[in-house]
């Protein structure tokens, strides 16, 4: 090789490598990619939608059924209460989405996330653009996240909206019998839908770490709808009462504790430090499995 | 800086089933070679670029791309890095321009502001510019391999890594490859091609090597390799002079005589010149009828390192 020879490679490398440096805003991007892909997606949409009807089927039966005391019988007093009050709709939606159609939406989200890539064989071409592994894995749980809080948030507005119309909004009586204005009641409301959020992010981190062990996607959602109703079953067994604390669902429905007089901060604290503690244990098992596995897919 | 865009010293993967993939590699790939990775189904080329490129984590021995170590320096060294590994893989619900765009989106080194011409400029370079508005799941295999191509082609790059591009096209699309991976070197771009048939791409390489059974059981430039070859002589002649002709040809020097069993010999030249033979033979009173000299053909030579035949290795 001449003189001239390598002094031109050397200068093309020099340029080169600032054209392969990475540019700003390259992590905004790649998020709003992700989260046009997740939400973007049909059957994501066509699922969300679904669960909208959720509240507005519930209010159409609770009023064709507010007249007959036989009906209300043994269902749960936010049942009734829904009733007296649009405003509590919202809740009774979100009580009746948590045990199953909530997990579910975590589920949807977190199969597609890593193991749905690694079965469509996308991630390998992510990974070689290159996308840092760890980086990968973080926007999947942001975009997983996004997806999950919109389902909550369609819930709860199609809650208020069917709420409003079939029964009003009214100054809201607390459990405890006290009435407070209806600001205050949205408000607290609001509580109750932050909390159901918050609640389900330990869920979608345990699902994305499913995520990293398959590359099956719909065995990563079973998995993840699994834990879930597994840790309702566990927390409903008396004898199991010393692990009762540290199940990923015990804290579930403290949501109750913002229509109280005085708003159990206690409960709701405990709620979010076992989220805490879940993300950060997870997160960890996830983050050490996705960055050392192999893409053989 | 290195003189060589790959290399890997000793290289080893062993999966977890116990099976060991890839056993004890030094490839070296220079840069500015058209290196043609060969080898049957099973011997272990996608297994070894997918160590090149990091995404499978070697059980021993070392990877250099582009001078750096790899997976070590993966985020710094896969930027001019144009892989296509194992065949196509797009969202389906994208169409093939949406697809690009989507992947161009999440490189950080990409210009957002030029994407959409990119985008344009490749899906044209391997003629799928007329299907871009297509969903990707209304695709044929060859549209999809060629969206795969594009997607390579995005960005210029020092070093493409293909790993058996040719599949599922038509004899139109493969010679098209071809000619992609002709126009790539001779814009400077390293290529390292795979294949299992020899034929498709051994116009194009300057560079060899044979996978087998998880060894890399050759690995020279092609000149080298070929050069290596004896040159193969054909002569036809009336069946009454076979005898007379095989004579001949031994007495000249000529090394593996042997007829077809009709009126035709092969034999290898060893270095005689065929002006030499055609005069022998006119002088023996042979009637040729034919002659004809092949060049050492590299598929005999391949299907010697590696077998022939439909058993894949275990
Ligand atoms: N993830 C894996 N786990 C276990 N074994 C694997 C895995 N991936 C590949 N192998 C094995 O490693 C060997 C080499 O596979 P590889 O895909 O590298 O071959 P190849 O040369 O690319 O073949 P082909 O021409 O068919 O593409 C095969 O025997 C295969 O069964
Ligand atoms: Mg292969």
């Amino acid at each position: 090789m001449s003189h001239t020879d390598s002094a031109e490679t050397v200068r093309t490398a020099g340029a080169g490598a600032e054209r392969w440096a990475p540019r700003r805003g390259a992590t905004g991007r790649l998020l709003a990619a992700e989260l046009r892909l997740v939400l973007g997606r049909r059957r994501n949409q066509v699922f969300v939608a679904g669960l909208g009807l959720v509240p507005v089927l519930l209010g159409v039966m609770l009023y064709l059924t507010r007249d007959d005391p036989s009906a209300s019988e043994g269902s749960p007093l936010l049942l009734a209460q829904a009733t007296q009050n649009g405003v509590f709709l919202v809740v009774a939606s979100l009580f009746m989405c948590l045990p199953f159609l909530l997990p579910l939406t975590v589920a949807l989200a977190c199969g597609d996330a890593v193991a749905g890539e690694a079965s469509a064989g996308t991630l390998r071409y992510l990974l070689v653009l290159p996308v840092g592994r760890t980086k990968v894995l973080v926007t999947k749980a942001v975009a997983a996240l996004v997806f999950v809080e919109v389902a909550v948030a369609v819930v709860a507005v199609m809650g208020l909206v069917a709420g409003a119309v079939l029964f009003g909004l009214h100054d809201v009586v607390l459990l405890s019998g006290t009435t407070v204005p209806l600001a205050e009641g949205m408000a607290r409301v609001l509580g109750v839908v932050v909390y159901v959020g918050v609640s389900l992010t330990g869920l979608v981190v345990v699902g994305l770490f499913v995520s990293t062990l398959t590359e099956v996607p719909v065995a990563a959602m079973v998995a993840t709808v699994v834990v879930s109703v597994v840790s309702t079953i566990l927390d409903s067994l008396p004898a199991l009462s010393a692990i009762h604390p540290y199940l990923l669902t015990h804290y579930w429905y403290g949501f109750g504790e913002f229509l109280r007089l005085e708003v159990g901060w206690g409960v709701i604290s405990s709620g979010l430090a076992l989220q805490v503690a879940w993300i950060v244990v997870f997160g960890t098992l996830a983050w050490a499995r996705f960055t050392s596995a192999d893409i053989s897919s | 800086m290195s003189d060589l865009a790959v290399r890997t010293r000793g290289l080893t993967k062993r999966f977890s089933s116990g099976q060991v993939a890839v056993d004890q590699i030094d490839l070296q790939v220079p840069r500015g070679a058209v290196y043609g990775f060969l080898g049957p189904n099973g011997s272990g080329k996608t297994t070894t670029l997918r160590m090149l490129l990091g995404l499978v984590q070697p059980t021993s021995g070392e990877v250099e791309l582009l001078g750096q170590a790899m997976p070590q320096a993966a985020a710094q060294v896969l930027g001019p890095v144009g892989a296509l590994v194992e065949g196509p893989a797009f969202w389906p619900h994208l169409t093939g321009r949406g697809n690009l765009v989507r992947l161009d989106a999440c490189d950080p080194s990409a210009d957002p502001a030029t994407r959409a011409t990119r985008a344009d400029a490749a899906l044209a370079r391997v003629g799928l510019l007329a299907a871009a508005t297509k969903k990707y799941r209304q695709y044929s295999l060859g549209m999809k391999q060629r969206l795969a191509l594009a997607a390579t082609l995005l960005r210029p790059r020092e070093l493409m890594v293909l790993d058996e591009p040719t599949n599922g096209l038509d004899p139109q699309g493969t010679r098209e490859v071809r000619t992609l991976v002709r126009e790539l070197a001779e814009e400077g771009t390293t290529v390292l091609v795979s294949s299992h048939l020899l034929a498709e791409i051994d116009q194009v390489c300057t560079h060899l090597g044979v996978m087998s059974t998880g060894r890399l059981v050759l690995q020279g430039t092609r000149a080298d390799l070929a050069g290596g070859r004896p040159r193969q002589l054909e002569v036809t002649t009336a069946p009454a002079h076979v005898d007379q002709a095989r004579q001949v040809l031994a007495d000249l020097g000529l090394g593996d005589v042997h007829d077809d069993g009709a009126t035709r010999l092969c034999a290898t030249l060893e270095g005689v010149a065929t002006a030499a033979v055609t005069q022998a033979l006119v002088t023996a009173g042979v009637g040729v009828e034919g002659l004809h000299v092949r060049e050492p053909s590299l598929e005999e030579l391949f299907v010697e390192l590696t077998g022939e035949g439909f058993d894949v290795a275990h």
